[in-house]
């Protein structure tokens, strides 16, 4: 089994991302699709400090410390692209004006529960940003996550036991395995690795997935 | 005759009292209003309650305000980061209250205070334990949690050019959270790159318009940035 790294990942995500969409990026992984959006497809990348049409990242010393993305990194406009406050910002995520939220995780559950905030444990200190307006803001919240922990425990759990994000608001989850759907009735495998079965990912999942018949 | 423009930042915060509710604006560094913050630290007032997105960076602005224990309470939506040591430390200690407060619902509790609302139900946080204990209802399907408005007595932010009136323009995601904190507090106290002749800034796009600032110091740009 050949298994993508993040940068694949990322591309993976961004292949599914169309012509004329509005997209927020998370903080961490998620900002790696950045760089795998599709030429000739105008994608209209959303930051929660208050910008629309985020660009690239600058030039070595062109650097402004007053353009930066939700990351607190520098990052260019791009034409066409905007300023507004905060109130502004999160009215267009709440709103949902958002088409796409792409997420990073802790777990996600079959029934689409997000935990990607906090481990709950007792000397960690929370933060927790605008991961939660995004999770029930966005039209479409896409998860992209590695499989397993570390320890190789799956991420995708009967219910998260860490604190939630959101509960019911992921549709689609991109690890570094499998493309998964979440429906009502569970969790549908729509893609897989090469040289992965749907058996050998059934049991590193560790709950019930469904297959779609056009998967791999 | 109106005229806003004070001469400098200990002048503008001399009156700061005690106990004070302050928002200081910025998104981390962007939008940070560094001499105001300084003028702050030198000032002396205690026991202040803080909203701002985040706890701190580094050892400067906001971070050296925790540092000098001068804050009993802060509200914000991201207080750990990899340079908010002196925020961890007081809070590892039980030295500074945290409420934590999901992003939007940061802005919008902020937005609600200048505009004179009640309250509001925000779909953001219900069902996890950041809505814990706070009233949820279901409308139209959709489950909501209350949220009651921020108010501040002092809001310290920074723009880039304003007029002796208080009207602002700012400079790209430094804007952040300045429009809405103008709007929460009793008096608002603006940090400016520059000061410009009542006139001079185009009425269509003026962002803040000044009826919701107080005070405006010119701050050299060497003195823009914290130390």
């Amino acid at each position: 089994m050949k298994k993508l790294d993040k940068s694949e990942i990322a591309a993976r995500v961004a292949r599914d991302i169309p012509d004329g969409a509005y997209v927020n990026l998370g903080i961490g992984l998620p900002t790696l699709v950045a760089d795998h959006l599709p030429k000739g497809r105008e994608i209209i990348l959303h930051s929660e400090n208050g910008v629309l049409g985020v660009g690239p990242k600058p030039a070595p010393g062109e650097e402004d410390e007053d353009l930066i993305n939700a990351g607190k990194e520098p990052v260019t406009l791009l034409t066409g692209g905007s300023y507004f406050h905060h109130a502004d910002s999160f009215g267009m995520i709440r709103g949902r004006h958002l088409d796409y939220a792409i997420l990073g995780a802790f777990q996600v559950s079959v029934a689409g529960d997000l935990a990607n905030w906090h481990t709950g444990g007792a000397d960690a200190i929370p933060a927790v940003g605008g991961a939660m307006d995004l999770a029930v803001g966005a039209k479409k919240v896409l998860v992209m996550m590695e499989h397993l922990t570390k320890k190789g425990e799956s991420k995708l759990v009967e219910r998260c036991s860490y604190p939630l994000t959101g509960a019911r608001c992921v549709n689609r989850i991109y690890t570094d395995l499998a493309v998964i759907d979440v429906k009502p009735d569970g969790l549908h495998v729509i893609e897989m690795v090469e040289g992965l079965s749907f058996d050998e990912l059934q049991r590193l999942s560790g709950v019930p997935l469904k297959r779609l018949a056009s998967a791999a | 005759m109106i005229d806003k423009f004070v001469a400098s930042p200990e002048t503008a915060l001399a009156d700061l009292p005690d106990g004070a509710t302050v928002m200081i604006g910025g998104f981390g560094n962007a939008g940070m209003p560094a001499a105001l913050i300084d003028a702050l630290i030198g000032q002396g007032a205690r026991d202040l309650t803080i909203v701002n997105n985040n706890a701190g960076n580094a050892d400067t602005g906001l971070a050296a305000l925790l540092k000098a224990k001068r804050v009993r309470k802060i509200l914000c939506s991201f207080p750990r980061q990899t340079d908010s040591w002196h925020f961890d430390a007081l809070y590892r200690a039980g030295e500074i209250e945290l409420e934590l407060v999901p992003q939007g619902t940061l802005a919008e509790r902020i937005r609600a205070a200048g505009a004179g609302i009640g309250a509001f139900y925000t779909p953001t946080a219900y069902g996890t334990r950041l809505a814990e204990g706070k009233e949820a209802r279901r409308i139209d399907g959709r489950d909501y949690v209350l949220e009651y408005p921020i108010h501040a007595d002092y809001a310290l932010i920074k723009a880039d050019r304003a007029d002796r009136w208080g009207n602002l323009v700012y400079r790209k995601s430094a804007r952040n959270f300045g429009p809405i904190m103008a709007a929460a507090a009793k008096c608002t106290v603006v940090q400016v790159r520059e000061t410009v002749e009542l006139g001079a800034l185009d009425p269509e796009v003026i962002v803040t318009p000044g009826i919701f600032v107080n005070r405006v110091v010119k701050v050299a740009p060497s003195l823009q940035r914290a130390a």
